[in-house]
Formats: structure tokens, C-alpha cells, sequence
């Protein structure tokens, strides 16, 4: 292979690994900008995967796959919603809540529907691709450049994102204004619910084409960290997708290069998580965050 | 006993009533709640309940598993508490845990006495475990990065690194599935014939009530309290909060090596570590929720961990094939209280109850609730 068709090939690869990433940590952006943190994004990601193929699989459809995948999202975002927002239980537990539910009950789910443990791929599954200039894309991908954008709009030029960004900093401010603090939280976590549900269905439905029990192999918490380098703007989480979208793509690329990998694959597995961490410690201090990011809203 | 002790133990007994309650409640809404899933696939939950119990209660030799499953939890839960007293989301435990089994699995490249073996591999555990949580302490102290999101990139990365270990440096030459299985000398004495259990769950108590004594009876304990109860009140106060972050994280990261050293040095009948780290995968995690439920307290979880060791253990019961359904029901019930057959439910579902049950514990003040909702059923 030339030079140029290993790059496009990488570049290619990148932007479909990036589509669940940024998706997820766009949609987070929001529902942090209201003021939840969701850590059960892992989790979200793992349960949408898993529904969707069973929605593609009844309906025959890849649409029909993708509407299942986003309820589910919303679905679980529902459940974080009444317990955190409405009933002002901790966010984390209930997010640790969700993930350990999610690795079980989709362990289990694959034996009960399809009798095969831990492994379902669907059969003569052709998902829509984008012919481009450096090759087929998901129409995911730009889906996903979309969204960032519209979500950037919504929270920085409507009055709703007004409203949201009030209730994550200034909670009083809206409950005086004679609006709903919760309601306004609920739809927030919802929006980001849909985004990380349609990430979900992608990973089964449209990127991989099979569903396994760890498919989201982190990806939520990934999404987390991007939300965390991007300081909940948007665009920049879409950029901090990319470059994580990268990464991985980029030790994917290492790790079957002819004649194997320069170093062991073990540590080419470990650069999307090492940039990670290193690129959030280095943004880390210049970034502020809503001030009553995690805590319910109590009338006083 | 006098009146006024006597009143002071009911008063006791009474501030615990409701913790318990609301622990009872969530364990209940969890079954429940895999009840359902159950239904939906046909399977029958009575079969799979009765067989869980079976499977974790129903012998000496049952009972030993489930406190060998539960021994590696209770120092995983103690790992998340300590974070949750100082005021920390400790979710490292699961990397911790990984590097802690690889620190004891080296230690058996020494040769050393009998006892002396253990000790050191214990120790090697604690410290590469401690070790893997600095870099969580040194990032928030020193740039503010959240112990989340650190803690999750260092799991993923311990990972990768432990999967390095098992197949490079420590692989077992003749098995290469599998590290170098641990040496004789420093393994724990098994405490009942053929069963999994050894001396390793005395490790893990004694490990809870030293930090029960240390968090509540100790002044250092004290400051560990109050900077989680309340970080601005405890700076006035004069306490030092980056040693208390510093401490917290590397005492949680000693407990959750410890937890990885007690699955091979501690557990037969493998004495190893697998590559594909199945017999550590998810203890860390699992830490989390026995530590939910035993209300981040650690003697409260020295009993969660049993409880949860023996869904672990009851799940393989569970899943043997269930009773034949031309049997009339009332024989087919019988079958699962003798053993002889299960429900022919997979052992994954007791992740999802257990999820369910930690989704139950978040739900603050749920018994009120559940009284409440009653009350106004009875009204009506």
C-alpha cells in the first residue's frame, strides 16, 4: 500500500471511530451545561448497541435500528432523569448503577435472544454508506459534525439555551423566572440521552455490524473525558473526538501494520487512553465548569 | 445491664434500622427487578431463585465459595469508601486491582521461606497497587483533573499493561494462556478441603476493621471525615486536604492490590493469573456496589460482599439447566430444592440485578417513599 492510500485509509478510519465519541460527548456537553453529569454513558452506549440490532433485526431496517438505539438512550436518560433531577439521588451512583446494570443485562440479553454468548453479528447486513473522495462514509459521520454544530447554536443563540446554561449556574435564577429547574434538566438529559442512544445503535448497526457485551470497550468514558477537555463547549468536544477518534483508529492502524507492530500491540492499545489523559491534564486548568455541575436543585 | 445501657443499645439498634431498611428495600427492588427481566425471556424466577440460594447457602462447601468470592470484594469496597469518606469518587479500583495481582504473581519470582513469601507478595501487591493510584493523586492535587476521569484512563491502561505482563515477562513457559503459577511458599493456607476458601478472608476482615478503627477512632480518621463531610469547614479548620486526597487515594490503592493478590495467592485452584484477566475482571467495579450497599460503611460491607459473593457463587446453580416442564410445577420445584436441576439462567443476570440494586440505593429516602406511596394507596 502507497504512502497516500495508508493515510486516507487512516483518515477514513478516523472520522468512523470518531462518530460515537463526539455524538455521545456532544450531547453531554448539553446535559452538563444544565447541570447533570452523567457517568452512565458507558453504560447507555453498551444498552443502545444492543437494542438496536434487535430493532434492525425486526424491522429490517437500518432507520428502524438507529429510532430503537436513540429511545433507549433517552429511555435510561429518563430513568438518571427522575431519580437525579426529580428525586435528587446522587449522579454517580446512579451512573455507576447504569453501567453495572448494562454490562449484565446485555451479557445476558445476547444468550436469551440469540442463543450465542458474549457475540451476535447480523447477517447480510449492508448499512448506508456516503461515496466521497476518500472513500464510503457512514452518514453518521457527517450527522455527527451536524449535531455539534446545532448544539452549539442551541446553547448559545436560543432562548432555551439561555435557560439551560442558567440551570446549571445559576439554578435560583430560573426557578425565580417562574420556569421548571427539573423540566428544564429532564429535556437536557434527554437530548444528550438521544445523542449517546444513536451512538449506541451506530457502534452495532452501522460501524461493526455485530454486537458484543463489551462493544463500548470505554467509549462513554472516553466521551466523558472529551466532554471534560472541551470545557462543554460543543465544538471543542467534536474536536477532542476527533483526536481521540484518531488515536484509536491510529493503534488500530499500528497494531496490524505488515510484519507487526514497531512495539508490542499491548502498548499501541494504550495511546487513546494515555492521550486522554494527558491531553485533559493539559487543558485541565483553563477550563470552568457550571457552578452547580452535579448538585439537585433544592427550593429553599 | 443497667437502664441507661440498655436504652443506649436500643437507641443503637435503632439508628440502624433504617439504613438496613433501605438496604433490605433495594436488595428486593434488584430481585424484583431481575424477576421481570427473567419473565420476559420465560424463564422462571421462583427455578432461578431458589437455585441461587441453593448455590450460595445450601452446603459447607457452597458457603466456602461465597466467602472466597466475597473476600477480594470486601478490600475493593474498602478502596471506594475511603475515597467516599475524604470526599473522593475512587473508581480505580478495577486497574488497581489488576497491577496489585501482577505485583503478586512477581513476587514468585523470588525465592523465599514459607510466610516470609506471602508476606512479601502481599506487600508487593499493596505497593504496585498504591503506585498505580499516585499518578490519580498527583494529577488532582497538582492540576485539578477530576479523580473520574483519571481513574478511568488509568484503568483502561492497567488493562493493557497487566495483559502485557501475563503474556511477556510473567508467562508461564509451558501454558502461555496463563502466568507462571504462584510459588507454593507464598500461598495462603485452604481452610476447607477442596474448596476455594483460604486464609485470605481473614486478610480481608481484619483489613475492614482496621480501616473501621483508623476512619473512626483515629484523629487522623477524623480528618479524613471531615474533609469529605465538608471540604471548606475542614480547611478552616487547618487540615491539610492534599494530604488527606494523597493518603485516601493510596490507601484505597493498597486495599484494592491486596484485593488482586488474594486471586492468586489466595485462591485454588489456579494459583494464577489468566491472560484473558477473566478471574480479576470486574472486581473493582463490583467493589463499588458492595460498597453502596453496605452504606460505605466497612463493616457493612464485609456483610454486602458476602451477600454479593453469594450471588456470584448461587449464579452458577442458576444456571443449570432448569427442571422439565412436562413435570407438574410442584415437582419441578422440588428438583431445584435437591440440586438437581437449576433454571437455565445465565450467569450475567445477576449483573443486571446488581445494577438494579445500586440504581435502588441512589434513590435517597426510599423508604419514605414506599410508606408514603402506601399510605395513600390505603387512603384511597
Amino acid at each position: 500500500m502507497s504512502f497516500v492510500a495508508q493515510a486516507i485509509t487512516l483518515a477514513t478510519s478516523s472520522l468512523h471511530a470518531m462518530v460515537p465519541l463526539s455524538l455521545t460527548a456532544t450531547g453531554e456537553t448539553f446535559n452538563e451545561k444544565a447541570g447533570s453529569f452523567n457517568i452512565g454513558l458507558e453504560g447507555t452506549l453498551l444498552l443502545s448497541a444492543f437494542t438496536a440490532v434487535i430493532g434492525a433485526e425486526a424491522t429490517g431496517s437500518y432507520f428502524g435500528g438507529l429510532i430503537v438505539g436513540m429511545l433507549t438512550g433517552m429511555l435510561i436518560s429518563l430513568v438518571f432523569a427522575v431519580i437525579a433531577i426529580y428525586w435528587k439521588g446522587d449522579q454517580m451512583i446512579i451512573g455507576i448503577g447504569v453501567n453495572l446494570f448494562a454490562l449484565g443485562f446485555v451479557a445476558f440479553g445476547l444468550i436469551a435472544v440469540w442463543k450465542t454468548p458474549g457475540h451476535h453479528g447480523l447477517a447480510n447486513w449492508y448499512p448506508p454508506r456516503i461515496p466521497t473522495p476518500i472513500g464510503a462514509l457512514s452518514p453518521l459521520v457527517p450527522f455527527a459534525v451536524v449535531m455539534a454544530i446545532i448544539t452549539y447554536l442551541l446553547v448559545n443563540k436560543t432562548v432555551f439555551g439561555l435557560r439551560v446554561k442558567a440551570s446549571g449556574e445559576n439554578p435560583e435564577s430560573v426557578d425565580v423566572a417562574g420556569l421548571s429547574v427539573e423540566r428544564i434538566r429532564l429535556v437536557s438529559a434527554l437530548f444528550g440521552g438521544a445523542l449517546a442512544g444513536i451512538a449506541g445503535a451506530y457502534l452495532s448497526i452501522d460501524w461493526l455490524s455485530f454486537v458484543t457485551k463489551e462493544i463500548s470497550a470505554g467509549r462513554g468514558f472516553i466521551s466523558l473525558a472529551c466532554v471534560v477537555f472541551s470545557g462543554l463547549d460543543p465544538l471543542l468536544a467534536f474536536g477532542g473526538a476527533f483526536l481521540f477518534g484518531f488515536s484509536e483508529a491510529f493503534a488500530i492502524f499500528l497494531a496490524s501494520m505488515p510484519g507487526g507492530p514497531p512495539i508490542p500491540y499491548f502498548f499501541v492499545y494504550m495511546i487513546p487512553y494515555i492521550v486522554s489523559l494527558v491531553v485533559v491534564t493539559g487543558v485541565i486548568g483553563r477550563r470552568r465548569f457550571p457552578a452547580a455541575l452535579g448538585t439537585p436543585y433544592r427550593r429553599e | 445491664m443497667t437502664q441507661q445501657k440498655r436504652s443506649r443499645v436500643r437507641e443503637y439498634l435503632s439508628g440502624m434500622a433504617r439504613p438496613l431498611g433501605e438496604t433490605a428495600l433495594a436488595i428486593a427492588i434488584g430481585l424484583v427487578g431481575g424477576a421481570v427481566i427473567m419473565l420476559i425471556w420465560k424463564y422462571d424466577p421462583l427455578h432461578a431463585y431458589i437455585a441461587l440460594f441453593k448455590g450460595a447457602f445450601g452446603g459447607v462447601d457452597e458457603i466456602a465459595s461465597t466467602l472466597s468470592m466475597a473476600t477480594p470484594l470486601i478490600l475493593t469496597a474498602l478502596t471506594f469508601l475511603i475515597g467516599v469518606k475524604a470526599g473522593l469518587f475512587i473508581i480505580g479500583a478495577e486497574g488497581q486491582v489488576y497491577l496489585g495481582t501482577v505485583g503478586a504473581v512477581a513476587a514468585s519470582l523470588f525465592v523465599l521461606p514459607p510466610g516470609v513469601h506471602l508476606l512479601v507478595a502481599l506487600l508487593f501487591s499493596m505497593v504496585v497497587g498504591a503506585l498505580w493510584s499516585l499518578p490519580v493523586a498527583i494529577l488532582k492535587v497538582t492540576r485539578g483533573v477530576h479523580e473520574v476521569i483519571s481513574c478511568i484512563m488509568m484503568n483502561w491502561i492497567a488493562v493493557w499493561l497487566t495483559r502485557y505482563m501475563v503474556n511477556y515477562p510473567l508467562v508461564d513457559p509451558a501454558r502461555s494462556e496463563k502466568t507462571i503459577t504462584v510459588a507454593p511458599t507464598s500461598r495462603f493456607p485452604i481452610l476447607i478441603p477442596r474448596t476455594e476458601l483460604t486464609l485470605a478472608i481473614a486478610v480481608s476482615i481484619v483489613a475492614a476493621i482496621v480501616i473501621y478503627y483508623f476512619l473512626w477512632h483515629t484523629s487522623l480518621g477524623y480528618q479524613f471525615r471531615a474533609v469529605g463531610l465538608n471540604p471548606e469547614a475542614s480547611r478552616y479548620a487547618g487540615i491539610n486536604q492534599l494530604r488527606i486526597i494523597i493518603l485516601s487515594l493510596v490507601m484505597g490503592g493498597m486495599t484494592a492490590g491486596l484485593a488482586g493478590a488474594t486471586q492468586v495467592v489466595g485462591r485454588p485452584p489456579t494459583w494464577a493469573l489468566y491472560g484473558t484477566l477473566a478471574n480479576i475482571m470486574n472486581l473493582g467495579f463490583n467493589g463499588l456496589a458492595v460498597a453502596m450497599i453496605g452504606r460505605t460503611h466497612p463493616i457493612g460491607s464485609i456483610f454486602a460482599a458476602i451477600f454479593f459473593g453469594g450471588l456470584y457463587t448461587g449464579a452458577r446453580q442458576m444456571q443449570v439447566p432448569g427442571p422439565s416442564p412436562s413435570l407438574p410445577y410442584i415437582e419441578q420445584l422440588g428438583e431445584v430444592v435437591r440440586g438437581t436441576a437449576g433454571a437455565g439462567v445465565t450467569i450475567e443476570l445477576i449483573g443486571a440485578v446488581q445494577g438494579v440494586i445500586v440504581l435502588a440505593v441512589a434513590v435517597p429516602g426510599a423508604l419514605d417513599m414506599l410508606r408514603k406511596y402506601l399510605r395513600r394507596r390505603r387512603g384511597r
